[in-house]
């Protein structure tokens, strides 16, 4: 509870901070600590010391794990504040409701890391999208911006109405708002021997706005578009810490799936792995922008991370997604911030980087080879944990085949970039570039390497 | 201990290098450290007591995988052979300048620590690891300093060997699902619960990987590409020692795995391994090229330590183990000639070179072993290797045995012919005004020659080596 009252009071802190000071870098350091004290908030309850009591009615229900999420979520957006929070200054004149937004957000994953009903998975996937419509279109003379924003409205504000409806059906067939595996629906299957149709038809509508919601295939449309369009500071935090919440939310709601869909529920899922897999990897090849790029690739890691979904709740697989949602959210913002300070968004934009800036090359290198899965790098237990769950969960060989000669594929686009830091010529044009940035930079690489070498070092604080 | 230290003293000394400047300070440092691993290593192995060859620490308890490290028989040679290569190309290429030397050393000494924990890790995990991470500092080398076409040549070589190990990764997985105690130690991934009918898929797995590696037709189409693009000291490190990782993991991850699958597809893959044989033999006689010419007969000779490894038997595996240093040591002393060549005349055309003989005695008298050795003739290391190479063959099948009889003609022809065209004939316009090679390329390929022929004279103690191997082993089997 603690980490959804802090979080939304936050932002309405961050709203009224605009009203006092228009300082961007007050604004800045109250959002900078604001993460921290929400850190501090959920470490209380998830270590028993404090935590607001309200009877929800079982609407939430707080768990270690979704707790540790949290942490990572959080602590995950202290990082990006760190590297990016001047770059958000930038963007426009509304900097406190930016801050505000991004508290909304953090608000959103909190409930989708704790909901208990799919009333509640409603409600927060909608408090965590309706300020990324607005975040999207931040950069207001920008045309790209606006459209942008405005496909991602039409486009999530339909997925919506279909999560609408696949709650309906499924209310209608159960007759309560209970997740996919509770009680009431395994009453409603027990009763017909087979689940009726109504409530197939739910599940699927869900599993599709879902989809949508992380960027799955073959609901994917819209992601290179708004990714590409909206200001890269907030395509940063969108692909990593919200869609690692969104990706919990899915594998939360549809834990223990077996039992309503049966056979047809690994048909569904192989399905959207292998097409998300596909079509980020393959059309991620033929990208020349970076930042599109990294669109394409965030689909191409939702597909690994939809492994953890496949693996069925599986121990290795539940802990695999919290390294997955670390590594990953970790390598993109890093990557990101090194981008957002560039000119030129182009591959040849990263031409000669590593002579001009040898430590933003660096830290985009330890970050790309993190992406692509590289030994000793955070990225290569995250895809090893969701693969051995996947593996423990049986009947995937295949699946998992298919998954690594498309990672060898993925190795091919995020070199690419490496090449041209590296072993090319050129004059990268760079926003000028602080001290600190740097420092941290390098600290988010070595946070990469610490947890390729010792996972648990992450992964421990689960149990202790 | 020992294994530990071979580990990080390569691993330390390159992480410092990173920071040197200055072209012969690097040089010098990377000499130094080499060196200092060499006596570690001989020390450590012939000095110390078996309880020092050991070393095992936790890394992750909760999936089973734990720092393990140690050296037996065939790692303990294949660690010899990386720690005398790497102070002799040190050496060899001294006189070489490179841009940011300190960034090139450090490189090539990280390649070299991830070479070691290849050879010694005894838990797959580990091994997954250190594979991948030698092929990173080799992926920056070629891609730095390398020839003209080196950024798509090094990255089609990056691409085959990664998809190769992510493979292996599946099956490393598969294995360790059927593991007794779920624990990736050597002990138990050899002690598992996999019926026959299911050693098949994991053993292509594991196999694509190294045949990638070795790498054997129809997977080397990244090789001589690679060589040839390569800085000349990291072709060296590539064919003297990385080759070598795939023929080593065969030996030591798929022969004990998988018994049943081994012995199940050995004659298809013998058979393959000698048409890849006689291919690169036929098109090593075709080369003009002086490294790509060397880059086919690596392929042509690996062929052979590969089917010899599949044909099995005490003989053929006592002789893929010393075989394996013998080339290694070998191909390094023929890169050294051809990087001495290159950088003297400027050009490894063989149509362009002649009459080196009159005019560089010495190199030519170190070069003609050195082809004999190609060959395998008799007082060279390279007959031991061969002759028990196919002994094996021959108690396997006759034909076969025959069959590759034919590429070593072919290797006379292609080496001789090398040897003709460099050494011999009319003085060309380019060869006019060629010197004798510089002293420090000199005095290494001596030292090559005279283990060349040390070890053809008395070879055996690398057979005592890895004597205690290849017998446990064949108790596995």
């Amino acid at each position: 509870m603690n980490a959804i009252i802090v979080s939304a009071l936050l932002g309405v802190v961050m709203m009224f901070s605009g009203i006092f000071t228009t300082n961007k870098t007050i604004i800045k350091n109250i959002a900078t600590v604001g993460v921290l004290v929400l850190l501090a908030a959920n470490l209380m309850e998830m270590y028993n010391l404090f935590s607001f009591d309200i009877n929800t009615h079982d609407l939430i229900v707080t768990q270690r794990y979704g707790l540790f999420f949290n942490c990572i979520a959080y602590g995950a957006t202290f990082i990006y504040l760190l590297l990016s929070a001047s770059d958000i200054t930038e963007v426009g004149i509304n900097v406190a409701e930016y801050f505000a937004l991004i508290f909304f957000v953090l608000c959103g994953v909190a409930i989708l890391s704790s909901f208990n009903g799919l009333l509640m998975l409603f409600i927060g996937v909608e408090i965590l999208s309706i300020p990324l419509y607005i975040l999207t279109g931040a950069d207001k003379r920008n045309l790209k911006s606006n459209e942008a924003s405005l496909k991602y409205f039409l486009m999530g504000s339909f997925s919506t109405g279909v999560m609408l409806m696949g709650i309906a059906l499924m209310y209608g067939a159960t007759g309560n708002f209970g997740m996919v595996h509770s009680a009431g629906i395994r009453g409603a299957i027990m009763a017909t021997q087979q689940p009726p149709y109504v409530l197939v038809a739910g599940v699927i509508l869900l599993f599709a706005s879902m989809s949508f919601k992380v960027s799955a295939a073959p609901f994917h449309f819209w992601t290179p578009d708004v990714y590409d369009g909206a200001p890269s500071v907030f395509t940063s935090f969108m692909s990593t810490i919200v869609k690692a919440a969104g990706m919990l939310a899915f594998i939360r709601v549809f834990e223990n799936q077996y039992t309503v869909l049966g056979p047809t529920w690994h048909i569904v899922v192989d399905f959207a792995i292998v097409t998300t897999l596909l079509i980020g990897n393959i059309t991620a090849v033929f990208q020349q922008s970076v930042k599109r790029m990294l669109a394409y690739s965030s689909i191409a890691q939702a597909g690994f991370m939809l492994f953890a979904l496949y693996a069925n709740n599986t121990e290795i697989a539940k802990e695999g997604m919290l390294l997955y949602a670390a590594a990953y959210s970790l390598a993109t913002i890093s990557i990101f911030a090194v981008l957002i300070k560039l000119q030129d968004y182009t591959l040849d934009g990263f031409n000669g980087l590593a002579k001009k800036e040898p430590v933003l090359a660096f830290a985009a290198t330890v970050s790309l080879l993190s992406l692509s899965g590289i030994p000793l790098t955070a990225g290569f237990f995250a895809k090893y944990y969701v693969l051995a769950g996947a593996m423990q969960a049986g009947g995937a060989l295949w699946l998992i085949i298919v998954a690594v000669i498309l990672a060898a594929v993925s190795v091919y686009y995020y070199f690419r970039v490496i090449q041209a830091m590296y072993f090319k010529e050129g004059d990268p044009q760079t926003l000028p570039i602080s001290g600190g940035f740097k420092a941290a930079l390098i600290a988010v690489a070595a946070l990469i390497v610490i947890l390729g070498i010792w996972p648990s070092a992450l992964l421990s604080w689960l149990y202790f | 201990m020992i294994p530990v230290l071979l580990l990080f003293i390569p691993l330390v000394a390159g992480i410092l290098g990173f920071f040197i400047k200055e072209q012969k300070a690097a040089s010098n440092w990377a000499i130094v450290a080499s060196v200092v691993t060499l006596i570690t290593a001989i020390v450590g192995i012939y000095a110390m007591p078996a309880s020092m060859h050991q070393f095992e620490a936790t890394w992750l308890p909760s999936i089973g995988a734990s720092f393990s490290v140690a050296l037996d028989g065939m790692s303990k040679m294949l660690v010899l052979l990386t720690a005398i290569s790497m102070p002799l190309i040190f050496i060899a290429t001294r006189n070489n300048n490179y841009n940011n030397p300190g960034v090139f050393y450090a490189l090539m000494l990280l390649a070299q620590s991830g070479l070691i924990g290849v050879f010694i890790s005894m838990d797959a995990l580990l091994f997954y690891f250190f594979w991948e991470l030698a092929l990173i500092p080799v992926y920056f080398l070629s891609s730095i300093w390398g020839g003209e076409k080196r950024i798509a040549v090094t990255f089609k070589f990056f691409i085959y060997t990664f998809l190769g190990s992510l493979l292996m990764l599946v099956g490393i997985l598969y294995v360790y699902m059927h593991t007794k105690d779920h624990s990736f130690a050597w002990s138990s991934f050899t002690n598992t619960d996999l019926l026959s009918g299911q050693e098949t898929l994991p053993f292509f797995l594991f196999f694509i990987a190294f045949a990638i590696k070795m790498p054997i037709f129809p997977l080397h189409t990244w090789q001589p590409d690679a060589y040839e693009q390569a800085p000349t000291a990291t072709t060296m490190v590539l064919s003297g020692v990385m080759v070598k990782m795939g023929l080593f993991a065969v030996i030591r991850w798929v022969l004990p795995l998988f018994p049943v699958a081994t012995s199940a597809f050995a004659m298809p893959i013998v058979i393959v391994s000698v048409i890849g044989m006689i291919y690169a033999s036929l098109i090593a006689i075709k080369q003009d090229d002086i490294k790509r010419l060397i880059a086919y007969s690596s392929i042509a000779h690996i062929g052979l330590m590969a089917a010899a490894i599949f044909a099995g038997g005490t003989l053929g595996l006592q002789g893929v183990q010393v075989q394996m240093f013998n080339h290694g040591i070998n191909v390094i002393g023929l890169w050294i000639l051809a990087n001495a060549i290159e950088s003297t005349l400027g050009t490894r055309k063989l149509s362009e070179l002649g009459g080196l003989a009159t005019k560089a005695p010495t190199m030519a008298i170190l070069f003609v072993v050195l082809a004999f050795a190609n060959i395998a003739l008799p007082l060279t290391n390279a007959f031991i290797g061969e002759f028990l190479l196919f002994n094996g063959l021959f108690q396997y099948n006759i034909w076969i045995a025959a069959a590759a009889g034919v590429s070593i003609i072919l290797g006379a022809i292609y080496t001789l012919q090398m040897v003709q065209k460099v050494l011999f004939g009319d003085v060309s316009a380019v060869t006019a005004n060629a010197t004798e090679i510089n002293s420090y390329s000199k005095w290494v390929l001596v030292v090559i020659v005279l283990a060349v022929i040390a070890l053809g004279v008395y070879p055996q103690p690398l057979i005592d080596l890895t004597k205690d191997s290849v017998n446990a082993l064949l108790v596995i089997k």
